[in-house]
């Protein structure tokens, strides 16, 4: 690095903080998204149709084991950040490749979360309340997917080359994105499993 | 060796953070499993936990309080809070009303809103 000037390492800098916060303006139209995904299943969560409500559906002991799960992937890929900041390869790969693991796991127990329901016949046909239910945790599982190739592609990268300035604005953004996605199921958690099951 | 840049974060407020959360967590699920409230209380208080624990993300995970000037990323986040806070309450309210609206058959409406509001009606 020291053949680049101090000016022009100033201007990278200027650019990149320019890019990480195009990708939270991002973040936060996504969270518009959610935000109405979350009205609409509010205002539908009593509408069931005659079928199952919340509390008949969820197991808040299932629930509380994905919401650690995500919690600590958040944390991990905290960690992950930090390793990328200190051009540590093998830290970095190390927990960046724990928070994909906990990722998968995640996404694997709300995948299953969904087929036993819709195998017992309460899919996103049975009532409002599931449509809502199922469109509103479907896109949270989406993004995490998303999240999880994204990081998978960083890995391989990162496994083959150095870390560049490039490298670190790309692991930002990617903690800054799956951050996010731990604070949106803070909500589903809240909203649609302990207050649906509670009350 | 690489300074610490200001807003991004050192090993200790990830743990910070963890911690909070994870204490945050397991606080809400216990109020919902063992039922130490009910009804709108207990809503209240999971919402209030979890408002909580967005917080310690925004801050020990997302760094946001330790932002140089201009804070634009805060400036973003207070935009789309209020576009959120107008979505979801404007849905809940306008849809409270429909359904106030249609809870009686169409001819009763007027006895049942009169019922409810309490009014005293002068014609009839």
């Amino acid at each position: 690095m020291s053949h680049i000037s101090t000016a022009r390492q100033a201007e990278l800098h200027a650019a990149d903080a320019k890019t990480v916060f195009g990708f939270w303006v991002y973040l936060m139209t996504d969270c518009v998204l959610f935000a109405s995904l979350f009205a609409t299943f509010v205002v539908l969560r009593n509408n069931t149709f005659g079928g199952p409500a919340g509390n008949e559906l969820f197991s808040l002991s299932f629930v509380l084991t994905e919401t650690l799960v995500l919690l600590t992937s958040s944390f991990t890929a905290g960690l992950g950040m930090l390793a990328a900041r200190r051009h540590d390869r093998r830290q970095v790969l190390l927990w960046f490749g724990i928070t994909m693991l906990l990722g998968l796991f995640f996404l694997t127990m709300e995948v299953t979360e969904f087929h036993k329901l819709a195998v017992e016949g309460n899919s996103w046909r049975r009532s409002g309340f599931l449509s809502a239910f199922f469109t509103l945790v479907g896109t949270h599982g989406l993004h995490i997917t998303c999240g999880l190739i994204w990081m998978i592609t960083m890995l391989i990268k990162t496994s083959r080359h150095q870390i560049t300035s490039r490298t670190i604005k790309q692991f930002t953004m990617l903690s800054l994105f799956w951050h996010f996605l731990d604070i949106i199921w803070i909500f589903i958690f809240t909203i649609v499993y302990l207050i649906g099951v509670a009350t | 060796m690489n300074q610490p840049e200001a807003g991004k974060g050192t090993l200790k407020t990830y743990v910070t953070g963890y911690v909070l959360s994870l204490g945050l967590t397991l606080v809400a699920y216990l109020f919902a499993v063992k039922q130490f409230t009910s009804g709108w209380t207990l809503i209240y208080s999971l919402a209030t936990l979890a408002i909580a624990q967005l917080f310690v993300q925004l801050i020990f995970f997302l760094h946001l309080g330790s932002e140089s000037k201009p804070r634009w990323n805060l400036t973003a986040l207070l935009f789309a809070i209020m576009v959120v806070v107008i979505v979801v309450f404007g849905s809940l309210w306008i849809m409270k009303n429909l359904s106030y609206n249609h809870s009686v058959p169409a001819d009763q409406t007027d006895q049942q809103i009169i019922h409810d509001e309490g009014l005293q009606p002068s014609k009839y």
